[in-house]
């Protein structure tokens, strides 16, 4: 999986766990990036917490596709189902009753990595066109499902009702965000943490691998199909606790946390940041919503004319995404990996 | 009871058609070369545009813009292939799915600016309008000039296939496109010219799928999905995998309408998903 030939700085190195060590050892500009994150909307933008809490969760729901498009090479056009699979479990479980936040995710991602894992049986087994079409079918199937059923999930009204408790018994969720931007970013600090870990293991290597030639890694010896499915689960999983996130922060659920329009957008997100690098989730998450909120008086028809022209750019100059457009700024020798 | 099931598969099939026309040129360009292309629908919808602006602004009479919704389609979608579409071809799936959508906004967007957010519709010829009455079946005079239309293009469409030298260079690029290059054959000229074909034909399709449903900015995004159904179960580069799935779908969706409305489209996507599983390569499929 760590092919010497293919990295060549690796020659020198002893062992392969040295150079996975090294690899995975924190950047100094990191610490700085999460301390701005964190301060920055609460000391400068203190009107924008509400903002800030939404490009918190959308991150988070980036973060989850980068696993398996970025790194495992899955393209998904339906990864919203498992996000609103996350905001109707939590949502549900809080109208009938059970309000506490924590918890509430730990359901969410259970509800949410199970259909992923039952999912990621058809997943891996088609590639290509039938790849999308049963991504984008699934995500229809699932709106449908929530549209059909509207005894439990309000249907196209969306879920009305729902009330979550005080976090850990003690912060009340305000009408300003300051609570719910602390826990946004709270478990998105936590799962992306747990995120970097996965990418810099052996099992991340290996998906890499995977996603440049599958062949060779099957005769290599990896289990391909095992692997896919166990990062789609994951990934699955993500997307619910973002999914949750909304849900409990903004307590109502509507169909559109299902539809396509949300997978379409969490993948611009992506490609403007940057796939296979944990900061292109964030980055883009960050523009995009920044620049959607900037922009909110205009006719969202032509808004998307804007989006779409950006798009279009971003594949055609910065294949990269922003973030990788930036990295190639750097010297080579600051650069890691 | 009869009576209603055969006028239920009647429309069923007259959607199908239209579907068919829609689809069938993104088959063969995504047989031909692999390339992802989304932005298949605004080309459909450019052709609705044409045909709308030529008979209502125009006063020309709605046939006499059929060609011309094939041809500005055709042409505009050639010059795309040229300028922009070329360079992705190596460039990976995500990247030609993410550009093609991104031109579907921008089309979206354009047609909103230029002609508003309304629902659309045209002035059929006197021939085409009421209905065609055999016992109590009632058979729409504009859905038999829909499948007519549709059979034609078919037609000549499979015989081109069949018989022409050209046919003959495109069959052999879709079933193994690197033989073809070393014998010589243009594939990139063969591809230029398919694709032109292709999209002609969905903005055939687009102006004759007025009269069905309307037309409106989302057009592009609305037959997006029933467009890559129909390629995805009938299989990438088979004409007559096109033509199966497309009459299927038609008359799953008309009569699924019609029967049990409640299910709404879920019917069409569990039917999609179960295909796609069971057989990944589509219906008539090959590769």
């Amino acid at each position: 999986m760590t092919e010497p030939a293919a990295r060549p700085s690796t020659l020198t190195e002893a062992s392969p766990h040295v150079w996975l060590k090294r690899r995975a050892r924190p950047n100094p500009a990191e610490f700085g990036f999460w301390i701005v994150a964190l301060a920055a909307p609460y000391l400068l933008f203190p009107t924008y917490l509400a903002l800030a809490n939404q490009i918190a969760i959308a991150a988070l729901f980036t973060l989850s596709l980068d696993l398996i498009l970025g790194y495992a090479g899955i393209i998904s056009l339906g990864h919203a189902a498992f996000f609103g699979l996350g905001a109707y479990t939590a949502g549900i479980l809080s109208r009938y009753g059970w309000g506490e936040p924590v918890s509430g995710l730990a359901a969410a991602a259970a509800v949410a990595g199970l259909v992923g894992y039952c999912m990621s049986f058809v997943i891996v087994r088609v590639q290509h066109l039938a790849l999308l079409m049963i991504t984008l079918g699934f995500g229809f199937l699932l709106t449908e499902l929530a549209n059909a059923n509207g005894w439990l999930t309000g249907g196209a009204d969306g879920l009305q009702g729902v009330d979550t408790w005080k976090l850990l018994g003690w912060f009340k969720f305000d009408l300003w965000g300051r609570t719910a931007f602390g826990y946004s970013f709270a478990v998105l600090f936590v799962l992306f943490l747990v995120c970097r870990r996965l990418v810099h293991s052996p099992f991340g290597l290996s998906l890499e691998g995977i996603r440049e030639n599958p062949v060779r890694t099957a005769a290599l010896g990896a289990p391909n199909r095992a692997h896919l499915r166990r990062v789609f689960t994951f990934a699955a999983a993500i997307a619910g606790i973002a999914g949750a996130l909304l849900a409990q922060t903004t307590e109502t659920v509507s169909l559109e946390t299902l539809g396509f329009q949300r997978s379409a957008e969490v993948a611009i997100m992506l490609i403007l940041g940057g796939t296979g690098r944990l900061y292109g989730a964030i980055v883009g998450a960050i523009l995009f919503l920044f620049a959607r909120d900037q922009l909110a008086g205009m006719n969202p028809q032509y808004w998307y004319f804007w989006i779409g022209l950006l798009l279009m750019a971003v594949v055609l100059f910065l294949p990269d995404g922003i973030v990788g457009g930036l990295a190639r700024l750097v010297p080579a020798r600051w650069r890691r990996t | 009871m009869l009576v209603q099931i055969l006028g239920v598969l009647f429309d069923g099939f007259a959607y199908g058609m239209l579907l068919f026309l829609l689809s069938v040129g993104l088959s063969v360009t995504l047989g031909l070369m692999n390339f992802t292309n989304l932005a298949h629908g605004a080309f459909a919808m450019l052709g609705g545009y044409v045909t709308l602006a030529l008979s209502r602004d125009l006063g020309w009479p709605f046939l006499a813009t059929l060609p011309f919704a094939f041809l500005v389609s055709a042409i505009v979608a050639v010059g795309f292939e040229r300028l922009l579409f070329r360079r992705l071809y190596r460039a990976g799936e995500l990247n030609q799915v993410l550009f093609t959508i991104g031109l579907v906004f921008v089309a979206s967007a354009a047609a909103a600016y230029v002609f508003g957010t309304v629902h659309q519709s045209v002035d059929l010829p006197e021939a085409l309008r009421g209905s065609l009455e055999i016992g109590d079946l009632r058979l729409g005079r504009y859905r038999l000039f829909l499948i007519a239309t549709a059979l034609a293009v078919t037609l000549v469409v499979a015989l081109g296939l069949e018989y022409t030298r050209f046919g003959a260079r495109v069959r052999a690029a879709v079933d193994n496109q690197r033989a073809a290059r070393g014998l010589g054959i243009n594939v990139n000229r063969i591809f230029a010219i398919t694709f032109a074909i292709g999209s002609g034909l969905a903005g055939l399709g687009g102006a004759l799928a007025i009269e069905i449903t309307s037309l409106d900015p989302s057009f592009g995004f609305h037959y997006l999905v029933l467009v890559l159904i129909v390629v995805a179960v009938g299989g990438l580069g088979s004409i007559g995998g096109t033509f199966l799935a497309a009459a299927m779908l038609g008359i799953f969706d008309v009569a699924g309408k019609y029967l049990v409305p409640e299910m709404g489209a879920f019917l069409i996507y569990l039917i999609m998903v179960g295909i796609l599983y069971w057989k990944p390569l589509g219906l008539l499929g090959r590769r």
